[in-house]
């Protein structure tokens, strides 16, 4: 690995976010205005918007994430440009650690933003510290981001890796425990939870909401980051100098 | 010329799709505009790919600039383009040009450079996608010529331009290779044989005419290369 490479790619991928108004207000602006229509579908029921309103924040970074570094990467495989950057003196981890930090420094003014809006205007409890729930959001986001590179090496048209959003990730929204509160899950499905990503950021928001003390929320962003260094290996794997 | 051959393969196979696309290839490549040419499908990607050192092999070894393809001490000094021009069609063609060259460790003042030497420096602010077919392919190949390499790997890069255009890039190749660099060009369309000072046949995964397009012609007793293929492929001169 080498910063200048690594570096040179995290700004190269966010020029194009900068040049592309739509995929920018889609990672910025949507998830604010989403969550003011789940407010304003809840406005008589506050204590539902307590409950749903941080799992929104922890699902947002990794959905959009994933949606937006599946695409791209996936332009770069079948572009051209990564085969080119593979006969120059740039390695695997200049790849993956370039697009995690271009995404995860997106994901901490998107994590800022919208726990903004949702503490500012939506009266959302939040009892935790700020720089905590940023930090969750970045780990979450990166995490999206790995598994979105990790899946573009299965897709071979644009078509094809969108259609992994409701094969990875609509399941860890509908268990995570947004829809229904994870204890009270089916047992078995309380267990599949247990075992998906998604679920440990939530969690993670959760208690950001409820309570100062901070112990439970370490304890999750540990079990998110172990998750994204794991979808950060797997994408790894799929980055090969020499293909077939 | 430097005495080290830009391209020694020896005994190369490749397997692609369960299939030996090309099975105990020998060749070496030397100084000058050298021209691939053959029809699609023979493996002309694929040896290119080969020599660029992206391509998985199963057997042989290719020699570049003395080193094994694809090796490290290669990354700067092989200039390749893939088939489609590979560069970002949503960055402005500088952009494009300063990204690559901060790969490359060049400073960019490189990127002003290969955009002036395809004739492209007034387009630097334009985003690639806006460009046309020629322009964008232009640029995928300043991105091959950025540091001056050793070596140029050129995937079909006149393919679909106009007559003007593909004369000014041959005329942009013989330059490049005037300043002592070795130029690979693929191409299918037969009439772009008599640009290249070597011409390398290519058909079925196998080699079945490599020199001088003049030599090639009256090996055959023909007098044009379209004939010379077909007279290699029916088996009758020499060959
Ligand atoms: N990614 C791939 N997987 C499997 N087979 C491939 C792949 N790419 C090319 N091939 C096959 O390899 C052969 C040579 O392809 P290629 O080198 O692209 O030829 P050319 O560049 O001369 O058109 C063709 O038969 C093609 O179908
Ligand atoms: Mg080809």
């Amino acid at each position: 690995m080498t910063p200048r490479v690594t570096l040179a790619i995290a700004v190269r991928v966010l020029t194009q976010l900068r040049r592309d108004h739509r995929t920018l207000a889609m990672l910025l602006l949507v998830p604010c205005l989403l969550q003011a229509l789940l407010w304003w579908i809840f406005w008589d029921q506050p204590l539902v918007f307590d409950r749903i309103g941080p799992a929104l924040l922890a699902i947002f970074p990794f959905f959009v994430m994933f949606l937006v570094t599946s695409i791209t990467t996936l332009r770069e495989r079948s572009g051209g440009t990564l085969e080119r950057l593979f006969t120059m003196p740039m390695g695997r981890l200049d790849f993956l650690v370039g697009y995690a930090l271009a995404f995860g420094a997106i994901a901490a003014v998107q994590a800022a933003l919208a726990a903004g809006v949702a503490v500012g205007l939506l009266d959302l409890d939040l009892r935790g510290p700020d720089v905590l729930l940023v930090l969750v959001g970045v780990v979450d986001a990166v995490l999206g981001t790995a598994l979105g590179l990790f899946v573009s090496a299965f897709a071979r048209t644009e078509f094809q890796a969108v259609q992994f959003l409701p094969a990875i990730v609509v399941p860890q929204i509908l268990l995570c425990g947004l829809i229904v509160p994870r204890d009270r899950l089916p047992r078995v499905l309380e267990r599949i939870a247990d075992v998906m990503p998604l679920t440990w950021a939530v969690d993670a928001m959760e208690h950001l909401a409820t309570t100062a003390r901070t112990g439970a929320v370490w304890r999750d962003l540990g079990i998110v980051v172990a998750f994204a260094v794991a979808a950060l290996a797997l994408g790894a794997a799929t980055l090969r100098r020499r293909t077939e | 010329m430097s005495p080290v051959s830009a391209v020694e393969i020896a005994g190369l196979r490749v397997v692609r799709g369960g299939t030996a696309v090309i099975d105990g290839l020998d060749l070496t490549i030397g100084a000058g505009v050298t021209g691939l040419l053959g029809p699609s499908g023979c493996g002309k990607s694929t040896l290119l790919r080969s020599i660029a050192g992206v391509q998985r092999v199963a057997a042989g070894t290719v020699t570049v600039l003395g080193e094994p393809a694809g090796s490290a001490a290669l990354r700067d000094r092989v200039g390749y383009q893939t088939q489609s021009s590979s560069v970002y069609d949503d960055l402005a063609v500088l952009e494009n040009l300063r990204f690559f060259a901060r790969v490359l460790g060049l400073p960019p003042a490189a990127a002003e450079a290969a955009l002036a030497s395809v004739d492209l420096t007034g387009q630097g602010g334009v985003v690639v996608g806006r460009l046309s077919g020629g322009q964008r392919s232009r640029v995928g190949l300043a991105v091959a010529l950025l540091g001056s390499p050793a070596l140029l790997v050129l995937d079909e890069p006149t393919v679909g331009l106009d007559p003007v255009l593909r004369r000014d890039l041959w005329a942009l190749f013989h330059r490049v290779a005037d300043t002592g660099t070795a130029v690979l060009v693929s191409s299918h369309v037969m009439d772009e044989a008599e640009r290249c000072d070597t011409l390398l046949l290519m058909r079925e995964g196998r080699i079945i005419a490599d020199g001088a397009p003049g030599e090639i012609k009256a090996a055959q007793g023909v007098a044009d290369i379209e004939s010379a293929f077909l007279a290699l492929v029916e088996g009758r001169g020499i060959a």
